[in-house]
């Protein structure tokens, strides 16, 4: 009996676990439409999980200096925008790192994930940026950045 | 008194009805050219002077120096956003039929992106010239 319920317990638990080892990091639920106009038109709609709370706040709040362009957005949407954001970002040491303004490229997350990738994929023109996670990641805008999904073939193995 | 309320009763109309439904690429071009006239008498929009626009190098910004750089040489192809890489949906009505229906869509990105490229707001003119260039491009 004993071993059932650990077993039990082994199974609850690597399924809570198994999300985060497939690396999916769904769009939430209650995605704003306003997210998705105001902040993926540009670049992807990223995934809030990939920034802390305080680094979101930060982005929102030097919205007319993003990344070399003004990109605020009218209050209405910032709240809005805001507090999905905050209400989903990620935590702990993985979103560490982001600097200011905050880049989802500097956190630890994407620096392991991607440590392994040669300079000469960066400079791809079919890549451009590393903000372009779609180049690679085939179904990023939803949430997806399974290795198995990778889209340049060279880059798979 | 009772014109009064009318007119403003009809006025209110006239704003929900303009919020509600989605405008053709002709009304957007008639916003734009009614704004245009009350600067410059006589104005009327020309497609040749949009494509002239969309093609010109303001060289305000290097990594756009023009329309173009983003949405490339015809709008009725799809573009990729020269810092980011991002997919960008073609510009034409005939192409992408969303385009130039969202009054407030439009304004917005005029306004982002006049900013960016022109290196300053772009005038009603230029906008009813730049919306008769892509309604007519085929």
């Amino acid at each position: 009996m004993k071993n059932r319920y650990l077993s039990l317990l082994t199974a609850t638990l690597l399924s809570l676990a198994l999300p985060a080892l497939a690396d999916r990091t769904p769009i939430p639920v209650d995605t704003p439409a306003s997210f998705k106009a105001e902040c993926a038109s540009c670049h992807m709609a990223f995934p809030p999980s990939l920034l802390s709370a305080d680094d979101w706040k930060k982005t929102m709040n030097q919205l007319d200096k993003h990344f070399g362009t003004d990109a605020a957005v009218d209050s209405k949407a910032a709240r809005e925008i805001g507090s999905f954001l905050e209400r989903n970002a990620g935590s702990g040491s993985r979103v560490a790192g982001a600097g200011n303004p905050p880049r989802i490229t500097k956190t630890a997350r994407f620096e392991r994930k991607h440590h392994e990738i040669p300079n000469k994929y960066w400079r791809d023109p079919r890549i451009k940026s590393a903000a372009n996670c779609e180049a690679c990641h085939r179904d990023a805008s939803k949430g997806s950045f399974s290795e198995r999904d990778i889209l340049i073939p060279e880059l798979r193995d | 008194m009772r014109t009064l309320i009318t007119l403003s009763v009809s006025a209110a109309l006239l704003l929900c009805s303009l919020s509600a439904s989605a405008e053709t690429p002709q009304q957007i071009r008639q916003l734009y050219t009614t704004e245009a006239a009350t600067q410059q008498a006589g104005f009327t929009a020309s497609a040749k002077r949009g494509d002239a626009f969309f093609r010109q190098r303001f060289a305000i910004n290097d990594k756009m120096p023009s329309c173009s750089s983003c949405h490339t040489d015809s709008p009725l192809i799809p573009g990729k956003h020269a810092v980011t890489g991002k997919d960008i949906k073609p510009l034409a009505p005939q192409a992408h039929a969303e385009r130039l229906t969202d009054p407030a869509k439009v304004e917005k990105w005029f306004g982002r992106n006049c900013k960016e490229v022109v290196g300053r707001l772009c005038t009603p003119a230029e906008k009813a010239d730049f919306v008769a260039f892509l309604s007519e491009v085929r």
